[in-house]
């Protein structure tokens, strides 16, 4: 995606999603280094791989947020948004440690699975109010309105994984293999809206709500 | 508790979005005209219906594949059979449901026909840069 963006030309516009992606390429390459080295089921390994999930979460909040900024930018409100976004994603960070902070079993790991949840979920509610921004200012730009709506499945995909697997931890079978389709949904999608369409192209918003308009 | 309530609300937030998502591919071919050829081979002209679309498929399925359609074919077949699914079951309670995800099936339909004939005219154009080769 990032040197379909980069030869394309929109990799200044779409910055943050593009670091999200590289991010994500470096997690990726960091994790089969662990795994070779220590195993799949070694602590190094779970450590690794649920600490990388929050950071790429916290990295996909600024790919939300530079989303935002590119819907709002006419409005002239994108500065505010980011700091609102901010001081969520730090009162979310802090909600969930004061969860398990409460919890007899104070385990690193069932933080690190709390703070997953809640980030992905809070993702979730801000990319469906950012879709609903979009119906109300009548966003026809084909591109921002998949990139968008493929980041609110794969929300919703994880904050309800995480929810499954905080609510359910006898349902392994389904929590462990939901992670890795739902993360190849992300790089399939925007690679689709990046080489299929250009800035221009457009699409009448309102028929994509599930309730007519 | 707020795990459960986390998981109920997601599962409506990704049923809302993966409609949305599909009906943003399907919208995309939705404008495009087939081409006579196309027409004649699958017997739809301007409209589809939601039955078509296992045909429409295996005459896809005949032609090679084209890696830019593959993965919005995908998403588009399981937007199809969950429609099936919904309209067979919720459907049977609610009328209007049955009706909406049969038009939402005809599009499905449509869009796969719109597909097959972009890769009719790849193979076409395939073939004249080997014969011309």
């Amino acid at each position: 995606m990032v040197v379909c963006s980069l030869l394309r030309g929109p990799f200044r516009r779409y910055f943050t999603l593009n670091l999200y992606m590289s991010m994500s390429f470096l997690v990726s390459v960091g994790r089969y280094f662990v795994f070779t080295q220590h195993g799949l089921m070694s602590s190094e390994y779970i450590y690794f791989y649920y600490y990388s999930d929050a950071i790429l979460t916290i990295c996909l909040y600024f790919a939300l947020m530079g989303l935002y900024a590119i819907v709002f930018e006419e409005l002239g409100a994108a500065l505010r948004l980011r700091v609102f976004m901010m001081l969520l994603l730090i009162g979310t960070t802090l909600f969930s440690y004061s969860v398990v902070h409460q919890s007899e079993a104070r385990i690193l790991t069932h933080y690190i699975v709390e703070i997953s949840q809640n980030l992905y979920f809070v993702g979730l509610v801000l990319t469906y109010v950012l879709w609903a921004a979009l119906l109300k200012l009548r966003e026809s730009r084909v591109r921002v309105i998949q990139i968008v709506l493929s980041l609110g499945v794969y929300f919703s995909i994880n904050a309800a994984n995480y929810a499954l697997h905080n609510a359910y931890p006898s349902l392994r079978v389904i929590w462990e293999y939901l992670p890795p389709v739902a993360g190849m949904l992300l790089p399939v999608a925007w690679i689709y809206a990046f080489v299929r369409f250009d800035e221009d192209a457009r699409l009448t918003p309102a028929r994509l709500a599930v309730m007519p308009r | 508790m707020m795990a459960g309530v986390i998981l109920v609300f997601s599962v409506a937030a990704l049923m809302q979005f993966f409609v949305s998502y599909c009906r943003s591919l399907i919208a995309a071919s939705s404008r495009r005209e087939l081409s006579p050829d196309v027409q004649d081979v699958i017997g739809i002209e301007r409209g589809a219906k939601g039955e078509d679309f296992e045909r429409v498929m295996q005459f896809l399925h005949l032609c090679p594949e084209r890696r830019e359609d593959r993965n919005g074919i995908q998403a588009i077949g399981a937007y199809f059979r969950l429609l099936g699914a919904v309209g067979k079951t919720v459907g049977a309670i609610l009328p209007a449901l049955r009706v909406w995800t049969e038009s939402e099936r005809s599009q499905c339909a449509y869009f796969v026909a719109v597909a097959l004939d972009r890769r009719i005219a790849y193979s076409r154009d395939m073939l004249a840069d080997q014969m011309s080769a």
